[in-house]
């Protein structure tokens, strides 16, 4: 079997005055390995390749990037999944600046998960144990909490790349909807105002390739319509 | 919050909701007249001036009128913002997209009461 061809993006701003893409011969023993293990065998090969990568299981969402032209976790991602033609080509997370290599920049991502107040408001009086929720209550959070925030889903949302300052990007409104529907959260017509503009929500045009490319599994697109629905309740 | 003073009604939601029943209106006046079309095979201009004459054709038409305007303008509006980094450029293109939309407007109140 012939070694996996893999074609990886390389920028060091400290030395290069351009981005290139670098090409490596990667024998894999004819294993299905992961993504992030190619990444690892070719690191051996060149120590100077930079790449976040921390868990390796799918949980801790440091390694999203692009593969063969689609984001997704480099270390729950076979080769099987990904490869066409003995051939991978991997960049970083689109639309984010290059700090170096697959390491992009962050900041803009959580700059808007800051700005949709991500944790629990309630100004009621603190209850003697904590505040309960009944089982359906709990339910309405399931699809919503489990987001790692490995910003697979917003990066590849032109909507985000375009407006990245003023859209909210589907992982920032997936958790803006996850406290909306929160029961034990007072904020909710704060909230709400904080997102009726042309551009925090509604600059979603519904394409859903954030539901594409969520290596959870999770809907964003559902849980902005769920934002608008609430939104068209409150106002009208 | 993102303030913004050029979107049709300076509210996300209102914008939507605007562009979901204008391609209501647009929809229902666009089957209309494809069937009025297709019924009259031999549709001559008396039958067509007939058909403006009336008042109810006339409120429909209007309407369909506004909601194009309406449509067009969130719709291209948004285009801009997406595409048109330079405020210069943004700005012009957007001053030029409401000026033509309202030159077509009163053109069409003018040929709807006009003849």
């Amino acid at each position: 079997m012939s070694n996996l061809q893999v074609s990886i993006y390389r920028y060091n701003p400290e030395t290069d005055s351009a981005p290139y893409m670098q090409e490596f011969q990667v024998d894999t023993k004819g294993r299905d390995v992961m993504v992030l293990d190619v990444l690892h065998m070719m690191k051996e090969e060149d120590s100077g390749l930079a790449f976040r990568r921390s868990c390796r299981e799918g949980v801790c969402g440091s390694d999203g990037m692009n593969m063969n032209g689609k984001n997704g976790l480099a270390c729950i991602t076979p080769l099987s999944d990904v490869v066409k033609n003995n051939k991978l080509t991997l960049r970083p997370l689109p639309g984010l600046p290059v700090i170096r290599d697959m390491v992009v920049d962050m900041g803009l991502f959580y700059k808007q998960y800051e700005r949709i107040q991500p944790y629990l408001q309630n100004d009621t009086p603190e209850p003697a144990i904590e505040r309960l929720q009944s089982p359906e209550e709990r339910d309405k959070l399931d699809g919503l909490y489990e987001c790692i925030l490995c910003a697979c889903c917003s990066t590849s949302c032109p909507s985000f790349w375009w407006n990245p300052e003023k859209f909210v990007g589907p992982a920032g409104l997936l958790q803006s909807y996850r406290f909306l529907a929160d029961s034990r959260d007072t904020a909710t017509s704060e909230r709400l105002s904080n997102l009726e503009d042309p551009f925090s929500v509604f600059r979603c045009r519904g394409i859903m390739n954030c539901v594409a490319v969520c290596p959870k599994g999770l809907n964003p697109t559902r849980a902005i319509g769920k934002i608008r629905e609430m939104l068209l309740a409150d106002a009208t | 919050m993102v303030t913004n003073i050029t979107s049709f009604g300076r509210s996300g939601l209102s914008d939507w909701l605007m562009q979901r029943v204008s391609a209501v209106v647009l929809a229902v006046y666009t089957v209309f007249i494809v069937a009025y079309l297709l019924f009259n095979p031999d549709l001559d201009y008396y039958a067509w001036t007939a058909l403006f004459d009336q008042t109810w054709m006339r409120i429909f038409s209007l309407l369909a009128f506004i909601s194009v305007a309406a449509h067009a303008w969130i719709g291209l509006w948004t285009v801009t913002t997406d595409y048109l980094k330079s405020t210069r450029l943004r700005v012009g293109a957007q001053t030029l997209i409401i000026l033509a939309i309202f030159v077509y407007l009163v053109w069409g109140i003018q040929i709807l009461w006009g003849a």
